[in-house]
């Protein structure tokens, strides 16, 4: 009896313990800390709150209101992320779902209710086109252009043509590592290189087979689409079967410390795509000292700062504060709604200046959002990790993607959306 | 005091044979069924449905379908979340290819549909008992999953191997896709956990639940007394998978819309339910209900002490969660290794002579 009883009045806790107050702008970073990709969602959360608790320490916050960052722990399993929407949606004015299978679930609801999801550099790339999609954004850039860089960059390397080459995708066995293959197959006609594909399923922990199947193949390039401990192993595994690491390259999710550092020297060379810098040496760096080091407000043990993961979510963070500031702006009120806060997304545009006025110049490249384009300008270049050092080299400039190939397909992957779905492709404002 | 028993008298065999011999569980019964259908949405909102009543309703289906198989008829399998795939992929399938078909039929179908695949991989139970079973249930358990992500003609081609399930109206209102509201998609899945509740029951009581229950009991016996175990072993798997696939058909249609194989019925899955069996208890609708409240409800309830409650920062909690519960299954397994449905009968019995035990 007396469990029952326990549970019956946590079961009442719990029920008046939901509604929460007002007077700061809620931002929602749904995260994993624990599971089986804790190793790259923990430096994610740190970053994203970090942001935010500067934004707040510095400045005091969004032109004197506070942002509050609220963290939900999904272990990447979706039904958690569906939970945590549901009881936060009502006046949160956007959500970070880290999770491509999370974003696609909550697309739907989310535009059924009139609530903001921001999946920087992953989710559903036909996002782009603001017309179907007016509530979801995914600026700075998509895996649709993430593979384009990726294959312009081959291009750049083979003196303009990569015909008779062969390129393999190592890709998660998930939606998010499905994604690319779609453009890589339209690219490989266009540019005549053959196109192998190779899944791994969750986890990952074991690619002997795949890597087996590689070295028959012999490809000329190894393109991965991994996350969690399945890059590590990828990494590792191309350095005992001796795949030239310089020929293989990772997507953004693919390049952090987490993944190369376990292999030692034998990931030496590998290169990973990005689209922020990475490395603790902008001015914004000796703010988050000052005002969270020092002060112990770090977000957790702070070993993450200025890591590639790390300095990513800080730089959502700072989109979305950007965003707010932009709706406060347009609409002349500092409390802003959700829908006013959409319209800050809508009309972000990031310059040299903004970033320089973030203590971020030079940091990742400017981005102009706007209804048609709810992308931006799908800018990354390519880093490569010195196992010496213990550092990732930037060794392109910034690269644009192939829009020719990718904008039809966006667009008809956008119209297929909308048409299965009985929506009306329009600009909201 | 509660469940007297003074008074119930029968005078024929119908009302002997009754499914509730008690008036007093009659009308519990009635008053809660009149609660969820009058009540409950009247005042439900997003967030009980989402989170909490929507995937118990589901999962009880789910942990019924795996009871009548495991508990019943002593069938063990580990490929109920691959039965529960089938379900899902088999409704977007009919979706897709038949726009005009209503989605009760949809449901049904895909169940259907997930019998057939359940009684093929049932074939092997004919020869083979206990722990050898469950790995050749394993084996639908990968090979249906590969078999999901590997063939493009199951998710229509689409980019990223993810099924979406458009909008399906009944009498005017949606019941899937993203406009369905949480009334409709709550009232939807009662609509089949009372039946398939009430025709489970109803089956148990019956002669096929007898000669499940016999072929579990000793199958040589049974066979000896006339129960033919090939008839009795493909029936526990045809239902079962009757409802396994319904489960997951109502789990991709009302309450996700958008699911990938392998991270919704990966066996992570079937863990999952036969764990809700287990806690719940083996052989017992009421613990198939129970095991899928104590799974479902508990992480989300713990979450919210935790988290909204105490303020924990989410990782802590997280780990406390995983340990909370695990320490609960081991104490209320110790505690009663029938299940909670013994528990609660238990109590019941204790009830009887409240307050005023011998």
């Amino acid at each position: 009896m007396s469990v029952k009883k326990i549970m019956g009045i946590a079961a009442v806790a719990a029920v008046f313990a939901i509604p929460a107050m007002a007077e700061s702008l809620k931002v929602v970073t749904l995260g994993y800390r624990t599971g089986a990709y804790a190793p790259n969602g923990i430096p994610s959360q740190d970053g994203f709150v970090d942001a935010i608790k500067l934004v707040n320490e510095r400045d005091g916050g969004a032109n004197g209101v506070t942002i509050e960052a609220i963290e939900c722990e999904t272990g990447y399993k979706t039904d958690k992320g569906v939970e945590c929407y549901e009881a936060l949606k009502k006046d949160s004015l956007v959500f970070i779902p880290r999770s491509t299978g999370i974003t696609y679930q909550l697309i739907p609801r989310a535009t059924a209710d009139g609530t903001t999801i921001f999946s920087m550099g992953y989710g559903r790339t036909s996002a782009m086109d603001g017309k179907t999609f007016p509530w979801v954004f995914n600026f700075p850039t998509t895996y649709w252009h993430g593979a384009s860089v990726a294959v312009n960059y081959l291009l750049g390397e083979n003196g303009g043509s990569l015909k008779g080459k062969k390129i393999t995708l190592l890709h998660h066995n998930s939606a998010y590592g499905k994604e690319p293959i779609r453009t890589l197959e339209k690219l490989s006609e266009k540019h005549g290189f053959e196109l192998g594909i190779i899944p791994v399923d969750h986890p990952g922990q074991e690619q002997k087979s795949q890597w087996l199947q590689i070295r028959r193949d012999r490809p000329d390039y190894v393109l991965m689409w991994g996350w969690g401990v399945m890059n590590q192993v990828a990494i590792k595994e191309a350095s005992n079967v001796r795949f030239p690491l310089e020929n293989f390259m990772g997507i953004w999710w693919s390049g952090s410390e987490q993944d190369v550092v376990p292999v030692g020297e034998g990931a030496h060379g590998y290169k990973a795509l990005n689209f922020v810098k990475v490395g603790s040496d902008a001015p914004v760096f000796k703010d988050i000292k000052k005002y969270l080091v020092d002060t112990g407000k770090v977000t957790g043990d702070g070993t993450h700062i200025g890591s590639a993961i790390y300095n990513k979510t800080f730089f959502e963070a700072m989109l979305v504060v950007e965003a707010i500031k932009t709706a406060q702006k347009m609409h002349n009120t500092k409390m802003i709604t959700k829908a006013q806060f959409r319209d800050g997304m809508e009309n972000l545009v990031v310059t040299e200046e903004t970033l320089a006025s973030w203590g971020m110049a030079g940091f990742a490249a400017p981005i102009s959002v706007s209804c048609d384009n709810h992308t931006g300008q799908g800018y990354a270049f390519v880093q490569q990790w010195d196992a010496k050092k213990g550092a990732w080299n930037k060794v392109s400039d910034d690269i644009a993607p192939d829009m020719d190939v990718i904008e039809p397909l966006i667009r008809q992957d956008a119209a297929g959306y909308a048409k299965e779905n009985g929506i009306t492709p329009k600009c909201m404002s | 005091m509660f469940y007297r028993e003074s008074g119930e008298f029968k005078s024929s065999y119908r009302g002997d044979n009754r499914t509730f011999p008690m008036s007093y569980d009659v009308k519990i019964h009635i008053f809660m069924m009149l609660v969820a259908i009058f009540v409950i949405p009247m005042v439900i909102n997003d967030y009980w449905a989402g989170a909490i009543l929507l995937p118990f309703m589901i999962y009880s289906i789910a942990s019924i379908g795996l009871n009548l198989l495991t508990g019943y008829s002593g069938q063990v399998s580990l490929g109920t979340g691959a039965f529960m795939a089938v379900g899902a992929y088999a409704s977007y399938k009919l979706m897709t290819s038949f726009p005009e078909l209503n989605i009760v039929f949809v449901v049904l179908g895909s169940g259907i549909i997930t019998a057939a695949v359940g009684v093929f991989f049932g074939l092997p139970s004919l020869r083979i008992k206990g722990f050898y079973l469950a790995v050749a249930t394993l084996a639908a358990q990968f090979f249906l999953v590969w078999l999901f992500n590997k063939v493009g003609w199951f998710y229509n081609y689409s980019a990223t191997g993810q099924i979406t399930s458009p909008e399906r109206t009944l009498f005017g209102f949606a019941v899937t896709g993203a406009n369905a509201t949480t009334e409709v998609r709550y009232l939807f899945c009662l609509a089949f956990v009372v039946v398939l509740g009430w025709a489970a029951k109803n089956l148990t009581r019956g002669k096929i639940g007898r000669s499940w229950m016999a072929i579990r009991d000793m199958d040589i016996a049974a066979e000896i007394i006339g129960v033919n175990p090939m008839m009795a072993k493909m029936s526990a798997f045809a239902v079962s998978s009757f409802y396994v696939g319904v489960s997951g058909s109502l789990l991709f249609t009302v309450f996700y819309g958008a699911i990938e194989v392998t991270e919704v019925f990966g066996i992570e899955r079937s863990f999952l339910i036969l764990f809700m069996i287990i806690i719940g208890g083996l052989g017992s609708l009421l613990g198939s209900f129970i095991g899928a409240a104590f799974m479902v409800i508990m992480p989300v309830l713990l979450k919210n002490i935790l988290v909204t409650g105490l303020g924990w920062p989410t990782d802590v909690a997280t780990h406390f969660e995983f340990m909370i519960v695990g320490a609960l299954i081991i104490i209320f397994l110790i505690a009663e290794p029938d299940g909670l449905a013994k528990l609660w009968g238990l109590a019941k019995q204790k009830l009887r002579l409240w307050p005023f035990p011998h």
